[in-house]
């Protein structure tokens, strides 16, 4: 990944942007709304959610007008429609990833997916088949996390090893928001079964070195889950590439709807993985005494899924391929850039990430001094500027700086200098409203 | 701009100057509240002697709404009983459901003193519950005192999620 480096100080520089603004903005509805007063909706917040193209809502209205029926069953021509649509769909999705599409299981969202997984290693040591059982997780057997995820990549693990007597162990992170690798060969040993990482940490915007990660987790003979909740979105991804086991994603934050999520696994660890939800569809053959599972990725998709968002998702991923995702990530790295350079031009204001735009994405966490983040978040509201306060949903991270909460920017495809500009004044703004300059 | 409705100056004085803040001793029950869509937290201790209630006192790190109505509740409960005080923190939810009705505020100004002016809070549903924190550890701390229970308890939660 190439990575161009803009220090703050240097002064903030629009060169120009991969992506042409104003047209993306005509996609977006929402964009022409205006809140607070008739005020121009500035929005900073798709790390929490993206907004959605009109291409998406068509998609999604196109499946409910013309072809809706449950998929994978019903012998009528609907049912085939709709199940050839949901597969294609798969396909798409799968390809944008570099992944074929019996890897890509279809979840309600990022949480749903990595639930998926814990729970599957879990239900492997009871499990009657014993091939379900290879990665089977007990007691003597540690999983490994970091203090940077999301509470949707601890919460699961921390359960995972409270049901099955396993011990969670974490690599910390360093003073400028990196992940603190000094201890990985003793944290991911012998005894490591299962590594999860984020690729882009959704409070520090830090972009993680997996490949060392991924190396190590796979010289121990440990399985690898990237959590990819805040990358997938952002940048190129080939899961070939990538090396893991496991990466998971949202698709309400990568233009697409809410209510559907990715689970891509490698076949051969799917394959020896035991359900984690059952009921219809992920069946083989059911007798009252015992039944038997369909192969991935539909052992793993239980009841009628979320057909018409998946439809969705795969308009979002043409949506996005139509931009490029190399210029959605350089469009992103020059918005960083210019944004970390107005922060710091601006007294009083700290971010809490790295500060530069080295192995960093558009996720801009910061604090201002004297103001609390929810009171310079309403200020900016005011301003009808929407970001995200608090602790981001990883309280941990806010602990290790030692704030109580930021205040966070996220930047999208829509997003432009003038959103960033807007910021920055809304920040002074702020400031002078609660008289700390 | 709207911002001065929810941030009148009353507190924005209470936030800069709280009233009453600092854990003290003597007191019967403690307790540490917490938001935890936000991670705002209060740690409250109560004395309560007889039935009225002779000392709040805290800690607490938030955003201005959450740390100023500490402060003006510090006011208006000392020195009253502890149903007095309870019943304060029911007008106080009152207010905090107005929407922003100014009929409700009006209503209830003698009765909450500096704290009615957090009626402009009450039209902004994601700070109601910043405002509110203070009163939950209160009823909460005032219950334990009551009942006997004394010492810490581990957190907990006001409200919301995440």
């Amino acid at each position: 990944m190439t990575q161009t480096v803009s220090r703050p100080g240097a002064g903030a520089q629009q060169v120009p942007l991969p992506l042409d603004v104003e047209a993306i903005r005509a996609d977006f509805p929402i964009l022409t709304r205006t809140v607070r007063d008739g005020k121009r909706l500035v929005y900073l917040d798709s790390g929490a959610t993206s907004q959605k193209p009109r291409q998406v809502l068509d998609a999604e209205r196109w499946f409910y007008e013309n072809v809706n029926a449950a998929p994978h069953r019903g012998a009528h021509q609907l049912a085939e429609e709709a199940t050839g649509a949901y597969e294609e769909a798969r396909a798409k999705i799968g390809a944008f990833i570099g992944a074929p599409e019996n890897e890509i299981v279809f979840t309600r969202n990022t949480t749903e997916a990595i639930n998926l997984v814990a729970y599957a290693l879990s239900n492997a040591a009871t499990a009657k088949e014993p091939e379900f059982r290879t990665y089977a997780v007990g007691q003597g057997d540690e999983i490994v996390v970091t203090e940077m995820e999301h509470h949707a990549n601890l919460l699961p693990w921390q359960q995972l090893c409270e049901r099955t007597g396993a011990t969670l162990r974490w690599l910390g992170l360093t003073d400028d928001g990196r992940l603190d690798l000094s201890d990985l060969d003793t944290v991911v040993n012998e005894r490591t079964k299962l590594v999860s990482v984020t690729q882009q940490s959704n409070i520090l915007g830090t972009i993680n070195p997996l490949g060392e990660i991924i190396a190590r987790a796979h010289e121990v003979g440990a399985l690898v889950m990237v959590d990819g909740a805040q990358s997938v979105p952002h940048q190129p991804i080939d899961v070939a590439e990538l090396g893991a086991d496991f990466l998971v994603f949202s698709g309400h934050k990568m233009l697409g709807p809410t209510g559907v999520g990715v689970l891509w696994g490698r076949y051969e660890v799917l394959d020896k993985l035991p359900p984690f939800l059952t009921g219809g569809s992920m069946i083989e053959v059911v007798r009252m005494e015992h039944s038997t599972f369909m192969p991935p990725p539909q052992r793993f998709e239980a009841g009628v899924p979320m057909t018409a968002q998946v439809i969705g998702l795969a308009a979002a991923v043409d949506y996005l391929q139509a931009l490029g995702m190399d210029k959605v990530e350089a469009h992103e790295l020059a918005l960083t850039g210019y944004a970390l350079a107005k922060l710091a031009e601006i007294p009083g204001v700290t971010v809490i990430g790295p500060p530069d735009t080295v192995a960093r994405g558009g996720a801009i966490s910061f604090t201002v001094e004297g103001i609390h983040p929810h009171d310079v978040g309403q200020v900016l509201d005011d301003s009808g500027i929407a970001v995200r306060v608090g602790h981001h949903c990883a309280w941990p991270v806010v602990r290790r700086y030692g704030v109580p909460a930021t205040t966070r920017a996220t930047f999208y495809v829509h997003t432009g200098y003038d959103d960033i500009d807007a910021l920055a004044d809304g920040i002074r703004t702020a400031q002078k409203f609660f008289g700390t300059v | 701009m709207q911002l001065e409705s929810m941030y009148q100056e009353i507190i924005l004085d209470h936030y800069k100057n709280p009233h009453g803040r600092g854990l003290r001793e003597p007191f019967e029950a403690e307790v540490h509240h917490v938001n935890p869509t936000c991670g705002d937290e209060v740690t409250l201790r109560i004395h309560v002697q007889g039935e009225t209630i002779a000392d709040v006192s805290y800690e607490g790190m938030g955003c201005s709404i959450s740390q100023a109505s500490i402060s003006a509740m510090y006011d208006l409960v000392v020195g009253k009983t502890v149903p007095q005080a309870l019943e304060t923190g029911e007008h106080f939810m009152t207010l905090m459901q107005a929407k922003g009705d100014p009929s409700v505020a009006e209503k209830l100004e003698d009765e909450l003193e500096d704290a009615v002016a957090f009626a402009g809070v009450s039209k902004y549903p994601a700070r109601i519950k910043c405002a509110l924190m203070s009163w939950m550890a209160l009823k909460d701390a005032s219950a334990r005192a009551l009942s006997g229970a004394s010492a810490t308890h581990p957190a907990a939660p006001t409200g919301g999620q995440s």
